[in-house]
C-alpha cells in the first residue's frame, strides 16, 4: 500500500502545476456559465428589475397624482359650493326685488286701470247725457211745436221758421239752465 | 478492488486499526483520478473533475435559466432566491468596490465567477461527487488568469503605457531613494504574485478542506475496530462538523475570490494608485 502511495506521489509531484486539459475544460465550463448569464439571463432579469422599479415608482407617482387631483377636485368643489351659495343669495335677492317691483307695477297698473275705467265711465255718462240732451231737445221741440200749434190753432208748417224759433227758445232755455247751474 | 492507489478509497480497503494495517492517510493521490475516457499520458482524456466541472456549469446555467428565463415583475419563489443571490453580488460586491457607474459592466463577469466557483466548491460535499473541482489548481488558475488578463488590459487601456506602469508599480515620488526598490517589489507583487495567490488561495482552501474531510472520513472507517470504535464516533462527529464548516468555507472562498477580482478591477480603473 505505502509503495503504491509513493508511486502516486511521484506521478503527481506538484499539485500547483495545472494539467493543460483541465485548464481547457475549466475555461469551457466557465465560458458556458458566463455566456448564458451575460448574454441572456442577466439582461433578462435586469429588464424585469427595471420594470419593477418603474412599477413601484409609477405606483407612488400615481398615488401622488391621485392625491393632488383629489385636492384640486376638493378645492374646485368648495369653490363651486361657495359660488352656488353666492348665486343662491343673489337669486333670492333678485327674486325679492323682482317681486317688489312686480307688486309695485301691478299696483300702478291697477291704479291706471281703475282710473281708465272711471274716466271711461265719466265719458260714457257725458256722452249719454249729451245724447239724451240732444234727443230731448228734439222731442221737446217737436212736442212744444205741436202743443203750441194746437194752442195757437194755426199750423206752423214752415219748418225753417219753426226750427229757428225753437232753437232760439231752447238756447234761451240752455242759457238760463247754465246760468242756474253757475249760480248754484 | 483496484490496485491503483489513485482509485483506492479508504472504504474499499478493508483496513482497520489493530488489523496490522497502517492508516491509509489521504494525500496527493486523493486528488488524482484515473481518466474515465482516454489516457492520462496522451493529455487527451476526460476524468471525474472535468465531468464535475461541466456538470457544475450546467447546473448553474440550469438554475439561472429556470429562474431568469422568463422573469416576472412579481417574482416566484425560485426567481426570488436567484434574485437575492444576484443582488447580493451586484450590490454587496460590485457596487461596493467598483461603484455603480463603473461597476455595472463587470456585474455579469463577477456574478458568473461567484456562482461558478461556489458550485465547483459545493461538489465537495454533494454525495457521490464529493470532490471540490477547485482543489485541482487548473480550475482556479484559469479563472485567476481571466481576471488577470482583464485587470492588466484594463490598466493599460485606462492609463496608457506609462500610466499603467506607474499604476502597477505603485510609483510614488515621495518614497525618494527607496523608490526603485519599492517599484521593483510592487511590480513583482502585482504582476507575478498577485494572480498566483489569487488562484492558490482558492485552490489551497478547497484542497485543505477536502483533505480534512477525507482524513476524518477515512479515520472513522479505519478506527472501526475494538476499542477504536469510540474514537471512530468522535471522528465521525468531526466529519459532520467539518462538512458544515466546509459549506461555510465554500461560499466564503467564492466570495473572497470575486471580492479580490473587484478590488483588482477597481485598482485598474482608479486614477491614483
Amino acid at each position: 500500500m505505502s509503495q503504491l502511495l509513493t508511486v502516486a506521489a511521484e506521478e503527481m509531484e506538484n499539485p500547483l502545476i495545472p494539467p493543460i486539459p483541465e485548464l481547457v475544460i475549466g475555461l469551457i465550463a466557465f465560458v458556458i456559465v458566463f455566456g448564458f448569464l451575460a448574454k441572456k439571463l442577466l439582461p433578462n432579469i435586469n429588464k424585469v428589475l427595471e420594470q419593477r422599479r418603474e412599477a413601484i415608482e409609477g405606483g407612488i407617482e400615481k398615488a401622488e397624482a391621485a392625491q393632488t387631483e383629489a385636492q384640486s377636485v376638493l378645492e374646485q368643489y368648495k369653490a363651486q359650493l361657495a359660488e352656488a351659495r353666492h348665486e343662491a343669495a343673489r337669486l333670492r335677492q333678485e327674486a325679492q326685488e323682482q317681486g317688489a317691483t312686480l307688486i309695485a307695477e301691478m299696483r300702478a297698473e291697477g291704479q291706471r286701470q281703475r282710473e281708465e275705467i272711471v274716466a271711461a265711465g265719466h265719458a260714457q255718462i257725458e256722452a249719454d247725457r249729451k245724447a239724451a240732451a240732444s234727443a230731448l231737445r228734439q222731442d221737446v221741440g217737436q212736442l212744444a211745436t205741436e202743443l203750441a200749434g194746437k194752442l195757437v190753432g194755426e199750423s206752423l208748417q214752415d219748418h225753417a221758421r219753426q226750427s229757428r224759433t225753437i232753437d232760439r227758445f231752447l238756447d234761451g232755455l240752455d242759457d238760463s239752465a247754465s246760468k242756474a247751474e253757475a249760480t248754484r | 478492488m483496484s490496485a491503483d492507489p489513485t482509485q483506492v478509497l479508504a472504504f474499499e480497503t478493508d483496513c482497520h486499526i489493530f488489523d496490522g494495517c497502517g492508516f491509509p492517510a489521504p494525500g496527493l493521490h486523493s486528488f488524482l483520478f484515473e481518466p474515465l475516457v482516454g489516457d492520462a499520458d496522451s493529455s487527451v482524456y476526460f476524468n471525474k473533475t472535468m465531468l464535475l466541472a461541466l456538470l457544475g456549469s450546467v447546473i448553474v446555467v440550469g438554475f439561472f435559466w429556470a429562474a431568469f428565463r422568463k422573469p416576472k415583475v412579481v417574482p416566484g419563489k425560485l426567481q426570488m432566491v436567484a434574485e437575492a443571490g444576484y443582488d447580493f453580488i451586484r450590490r454587496g460586491v460590485v457596487y461596493e468596490t467598483i461603484g455603480r457607474k463603473e461597476g455595472e459592466k463587470y456585474v455579469p463577469l463577477v456574478v458568473s465567477l461567484f456562482f461558478f466557483i461556489w458550485m465547483m466548491n459545493l461538489w465537495s460535499i454533494i454525495p457521490v461527487a464529493q470532490f471540490p473541482v477547485t482543489s485541482i489548481i487548473a480550475y482556479p488558475a484559469v479563472l485567476a488568469l481571466i481576471v488577470y488578463v482583464l485587470w492588466v488590459s484594463l490598466t493599460f487601456k485606462r492609463h496608457g503605457f506609462v500610466g499603467a506602469f506607474k499604476n502597477i508599480s505603485g510609483y510614488d515620488k515621495s518614497l525618494g531613494p527607496v523608490l526603485p526598490l519599492a517599484m521593483f517589489i510592487e511590480l513583482l507583487s502585482n504582476l507575478l504574485v498577485r494572480p498566483f495567490t489569487h488562484a492558490v488561495r482558492l485552490f489551497a482552501n478547497m484542497f485543505a478542506g477536502h483533505t480534512l474531510l477525507l482524513l476524518f472520513t477515512i479515520a472513522s472507517w479505519y478506527l472501526l475496530n475494538g476499542i477504536g470504535i469510540a474514537y471512530a464516533g468522535v471522528s465521525f462527529v468531526m466529519v459532520i462538523v467539518m462538512t458544515a464548516f466546509e459549506l461555510f468555507i465554500q461560499a466564503l472562498q467564492a466570495y473572497v475570490f470575486v471580492l479580490l477580482t473587484c478590488t483588482f478591477i477597481q485598482g485598474a480603473l482608479a486614477e491614483h494608485h
